[in-house]
């Protein structure tokens, strides 16, 4: 089994606990923005398309890259906004009125 | 700079990065500090794009710009969409993220460089198959809630072992890769057979259960992300794939508790098919009508009202009038709470996030917990566009197949108000008691024109 598979899993299952603990907390208020979030935070993928399509290896690579690149930024683009619009609109009793 | 230094300060960048992502969820437990959350997610995420640029690996940067401009161009309209849509729109970029994690996965397994080992490819296999199943998946949740496709549970005999059998033969492809990478026919096989599952397990999965659903693809999605960060050796994927994958799972388990029901009975038991019988054979019993006059006095006499809301209300559109009777009623000093069921709509907080467009003060949104115990000291429950999650049945009758699912106690108060379209049973085809009830009112109609009627019912009557 290769060191870093191991590495990385020791970061996947602290990372898998530290999101429990932290999503617990949530309020169900905001679980869809929650969904929204993490959905643009996992379009960090699109680094690795960038590197794929960057690399310009075989044309098969670049065109699968250009695509995933497209596909993961506009989640990241539009995850954060719709996020965002959505956590602009919860306003609470008090701060409506001041 | 030489190229082990900036490998370095590479790093150091996803390091910040992956700091900030938790930040950024940890803020997202309260509306107050929320936004700072999304604020910390895109500058953690301009951080790692802006460092990859400078990867020395890329040669080549026409396609990655070209990339960038078409995926802000496809990414703004889609963070523009009404309220009413974002459940499709979720859905719709599950799709993306596992689209593009299996096609990263898939370039991997393409690039010539080095020859994959059997290691390797036993977690392409892996990734590329969940992101797959992920893709097509969502894209039958985003057209079922689009209502491109029908709603309802699709299914015919055999269908389990039809599914079952079909993610066998994906896995057992990836099997025979494992054993033998050269054998590059079989991996596009397992990519077909891959993508063919995923329309099998979501298309007989009815509307009602999509809040559930959503949350599993959600953590798929996830999962698959940090399964290419395994891949790639990437552990700014892995953090964040762990961090998605993680919220789909306990967001699929809360709805799957919110309805009592386990995660095998959601994706293979075809809700609703065994009520259709016994529904169906009820006979007509007298229920109770009132006009929205009536519904206006009764609410106008009361000094505590819940409002239940549902998918009824998000499909009528019906939340901008709602608000407006929520106005009034404050205003002439009735206590006006909202009980939100945690699946009702479809998607997790859809009806929160409804209502706060609608500018209801989220103080006023009440899980169910929380305002379980008011219902005996409460007047009126109004009811619009919920059904199940009001149903007493699923507290007594052991036939019920939505027995013991939590539900909001509305008929302990001494009024109920239920706005519906007619007696007809929803599609899930399970009938509700709470209609026959003595001080239960139906009020029949389209659930924004009658809440219309009742607000014009109060300024004609109260100037």
């Amino acid at each position: 089994m290769p060191a870093d598979f191991i590495s990385n899993l020791y970061v996947f299952i602290l990372a898998g606990f530290v999101g429990f603990e932290l999503i617990k907390r949530v309020s169900p208020l905001l679980h869809t923005p929650l969904m929204s979030l993490t959905n643009a935070l996992d379009a960090i993928v699109v680094v690795a398309a960038i590197i794929i399509t960057g690399r310009h290896e075989t044309r098969l690579t670049v065109v699968l890259g250009t695509i995933a690149v497209v596909a993961s930024f506009s989640n990241m683009v539009g995850g954060f906004f719709i996020t965002d619009r959505m956590l602009r609109m919860f306003k609470s009793g008090k701060s409506k009125q001041s | 700079m030489n190229t082990l230094a900036l490998q370095q300060y590479l790093d150091f960048t996803y390091i910040a990065a992956v700091v900030l992502f938790i930040l950024a969820i940890k803020w997202l437990s309260s509306p107050v500090s929320a936004r700072r959350g999304v604020l910390a997610g895109e500058i953690a995420s301009a951080m790692a794009i802006a460092a990859t640029l400078f990867n020395p690996d890329l040669v080549h940067y026409k396609w990655i710009v070209i990339a960038l401009i078409l995926g802000a161009g496809v990414g703004i309209p889609l963070g523009m969409v009404k309220m009413t849509a974002v459940p499709q729109r979720t859905a719709l970029s599950h799709a993306f993220g596992a689209l593009s994690a299996a096609l990263i996965g898939i370039a991997e397994y393409y690039v010539g460089t080095a020859p994959v080992s059997r290691f390797q490819m036993g977690e392409i296999g892996l990734e590329v198959i969940i992101g797959s199943l992920t893709f097509t998946g969502s894209l039958i949740a985003a057209g079922k809630l689009q209502e491109i496709l029908p709603q309802r549970p699709i299914v015919y005999r055999g269908q389990n072992i039809v599914s079952l059998s079909v993610l066998g033969g994906a896995l057992g492809l990836a099997v025979a890769l494992v054993f033998n990478p050269a054998n590059t026919f079989l991996f596009p096989i397992m990519i077909v057979v891959a993508l063919t599952f995923g329309v099998l397990l979501v298309t007989p999965i009815g509307g009602a259960d999509m809040p559930t659903v959503i949350s599993l693809l959600n953590s798929y999605a996830g999962f698959s992300a940090a399964l290419l960060g395994f891949v790639l050796n990437s552990k700014v994927l892995v953090v964040a794939g762990a961090l998605d994958g993680s919220s789909g799972f306990i967001l699929s388990v809360i709805m799957c508790k919110a309805m009592n029901r386990s995660f095998t009975n959601v994706m293979f038991g075809a809700f609703g098919q065994v009520a259709t019988g016994p529904a169906a054979a009820q006979e007509a019993r007298p229920v109770k009508s009132a006009s929205p006059e009536e519904a206006a006095e009764i609410l106008g006499a009361a000094s505590k009202v819940v409002i239940v809301p549902g998918y009824g209300m998000a499909v009528a559109q019906a939340q901008h009038k709602v608000r407006e009777l929520y106005d009034l009623l404050t205003k002439r000093g009735i206590d006006v709470q909202f009980a939100i069921h945690p699946v009702a709509g479809r998607m997790p907080g859809h009806m929160n996030v409804l209502l706060a467009e609608a500018d209801v003060p989220y103080d006023h949104l009440k899980e169910m917990d929380d305002i379980n115990g008011d219902f005996p000291q409460t007047d009126v429950s109004l009811i619009i566009g919920a059904n199940d999650v009001t149903n007493p049945a699923a507290k007594t009758d052991k036939s019920s197949p939505i027995y013991g699912m939590p539900v909001l106690d509305v008929e302990r108060s001494h009024t109920v108000m239920v706005i519906k379209r007619s007696m007809n049973p929803g599609f899930a085809g399970i009938d509700n008691p709470l209609y026959y009830l003595d001080q239960t009112l139906m009020l029949f109609g389209d659930a924004k024109a009658f809440v219309s009627n009742i607000v014009k019912e109060f300024s004609n009557s109260h100037g």
